[in-house]
């Protein structure tokens, strides 16, 4: 379609924008409840205080274990916590919206909508992971490091490059999901489906237990699944506090997973589209 | 059970869920023989006995965690004027079997674990085993019910649930000899997690209470749930009694 309209360069700014009022709407209709917000942080505080104990009585009895010293185990444990929620390692959310608007049919209207479906949910999803971050990840790493010795970087720019990873995990982490929602085109009830993904996703993202503890065969399958994109490299981003040989390549995981999982989405999309039987007639 | 693929997937999912928890505490002890003094088999008899309990508990009153949807959307306003108790309603409403496979895990996990720790057997501690279970679900309800109480009074919230449930379930999966003796007492004398598992497992285990805590705790469990109950149902009728609609 080379005359498509949306093809205009003057209409590039209009869509810059629009990505962008999606973005912040997304981000508002997150930031309007209070109550929850405040709930989560204390929820994700409990669990990172309880995780960070049993990290230390591990770690008492071997100090180096996995490469790290106890105080880079603990801050371990505060940065998967802020990541939980940013990342959306617990599904729920956009899956759950997407394939609840597939089962209704109410997807039709998305699909009409002026952006294609993925950069909409893509920008929205920014948005909610940008809140999710200042609030749900800020907070309980600062309850956290009042309670416990945490190992924080010297350098400054190794907070940029942290940002970095945390962005490039953010996108990963909607591309998993966005895949999931997707499903419903072809499976009504996807709740199972997004249960044993979600266990999956858990477990291989680090967050349980960092993947340099793991015994040698489930860390080498943990190294070619996507998932510790999300929790895994953001954290030894950080703790390595390293500028180049180390950290480069992580990034470019990441950024080779982001682009496999949106070409992914953009591909299932156009196949859902010329499948689509929108239900109710 | 309409959808048959997706209940079994949902069962399965329950039951891997639990079953990877149990394998990142399996990684931790490839590295080391004790954990706050435990082996694995004892980890395991501790981890089996909460997950049982939470589990059972999830099956009776875990819609508990619907209660601030329902009431943002008023749903809980037609409850109440229904001729059945509220809290019946709640908990026979969606009942989920597919919360079976959690407790399932628990008890192979709970299973294992007993066979694994050297117990010195004896006609009181199967006692003390069975009752535990029994008192363990009890306060696992009692706090799903506190949770639900809250929900209604604050309108949403959930969150600040889970962490009691499912936070209370992780933090009683290690030995409690791993805490600080604060987190110990709270959960000795305000939320009496420690009896879901930790008290009736230094008795089956012969262990010393590394906090030095009177012995009689050990089988006390029976009457912390009794309390833990009584506490949940006064919260409840308070909660009930207060509340407003949303009006719309």
């Amino acid at each position: 379609m080379p005359n498509h309209p949306c093809d205009d360069p003057r209409l590039v700014t209009l869509r810059v924008g629009l990505y962008a009022a999606v973005a912040t709407r997304g981000f508002r209709r997150y930031s309007t409840y209070r109550a929850a917000t405040l709930a989560g942080i204390f929820t994700n505080t409990v669990f990172g205080v309880i995780i960070a104990y049993s990290f230390i009585a591990l770690w008492d009895q071997r100090p180096s274990l996995g490469g790290y010293g106890q105080a880079q185990a603990l801050t371990f444990v505060w940065v998967a916590q802020a990541l939980i929620m940013p990342v959306g390692l617990f599904s729920g959310g956009i899956v759950d919206e997407l394939s609840d608007r597939v089962r209704s049919g109410a997807v039709a209207i998305d699909l009409h909508r002026p952006i294609p479906l993925l950069w909409w949910r893509f920008a929205e999803d920014a948005g909610r992971a940008a809140y999710h971050f200042l609030t749900r990840g800020l907070a309980p790493v600062l309850v956290g490091s009042l309670l416990f010795d945490l190992a924080w970087p010297q350098r400054v720019s190794t907070y940029g490059v942290f940002l970095i990873a945390v962005a490039l995990a953010i996108g990963v982490g909607f591309g998993i999901r966005f895949l999931l929602g997707l499903l419903a085109f072809w499976v009504i009830d996807v709740r199972g489906f997004v249960v044993m993904l979600t266990i999956t996703q858990v477990f291989f993202s680090g967050m349980v237990l960092p993947l340099v503890v793991f015994p040698d065969a489930l860390r080498t399958l943990a190294e070619v699944l996507p998932f510790r994109c999300l929790v895994q490299i953001p954290a030894d981003v950080l703790l390595h506090e390293d500028t180049g040989t180390t950290v480069l390549p992580l990034l470019g995981i990441q950024l080779l997973w982001l682009v496999a999982l949106l070409v992914a989405g953009h591909l299932l999309t156009g196949a859902a589209v010329r499948k689509v039987v929108v239900q109710g007639g | 059970m309409t959808y048959r693929a997706s209940f079994v997937a949902m069962t399965v999912g329950q039951a891997l869920i639990t079953l990877i928890d149990f394998a990142a505490i399996a990684i931790m002890f490839s590295h080391i023989d004790e954990l706050g003094g435990f082996t694995l088999g004892e980890v395991a008899l501790l981890y089996g006995m909460s997950g049982f309990a939470l589990g059972a508990a999830d099956l009776l009153m875990g819609n508990t965690e619907q209660l601030g949807r329902r009431v943002r959307d008023g749903s809980f306003d037609a409850m109440l004027v229904r001729p059945v108790a509220p809290l019946v309603q709640i908990a026979a409403d969606q009942f989920a079997l597919r919360r079976v496979g959690r407790i399932t895990q628990a008890v192979a996990v709970l299973g294992w674990g007993l066979a694994a720790s050297n117990i010195d057997w004896s006609v009181p501690k199967v006692l003390v085993l069975l009752a535990t279970l029994v008192s363990g679900s009890v306060i696992f309800c009692a706090v799903f019910v506190l949770g639900g109480a809250f929900q209604v009074l604050a309108g949403d919230a959930t969150e600040v649930m889970n962490a009691f449930t499912y936070g209370g379930n992780t933090l009683t999966q290690f030995p409690l000899s791993i805490y600080p003796a604060e987190v110990v007492r709270s959960v000795t004398f305000i939320v009496p997690l420690a009896f879901v598992n930790w008290y009736p497992a230094l008795y089956l285990l012969d262990v010393e209470d590394p906090f030095g805590l009177p012995s009689a705790l050990q089988y006390a469990s029976p009457v912390a749930a009794v309390l833990a109950a009584a506490a949940a149902a006064v919260a409840w009728r308070a909660g009930v009694r207060r509340y407003r609609s949303t009006g719309s």
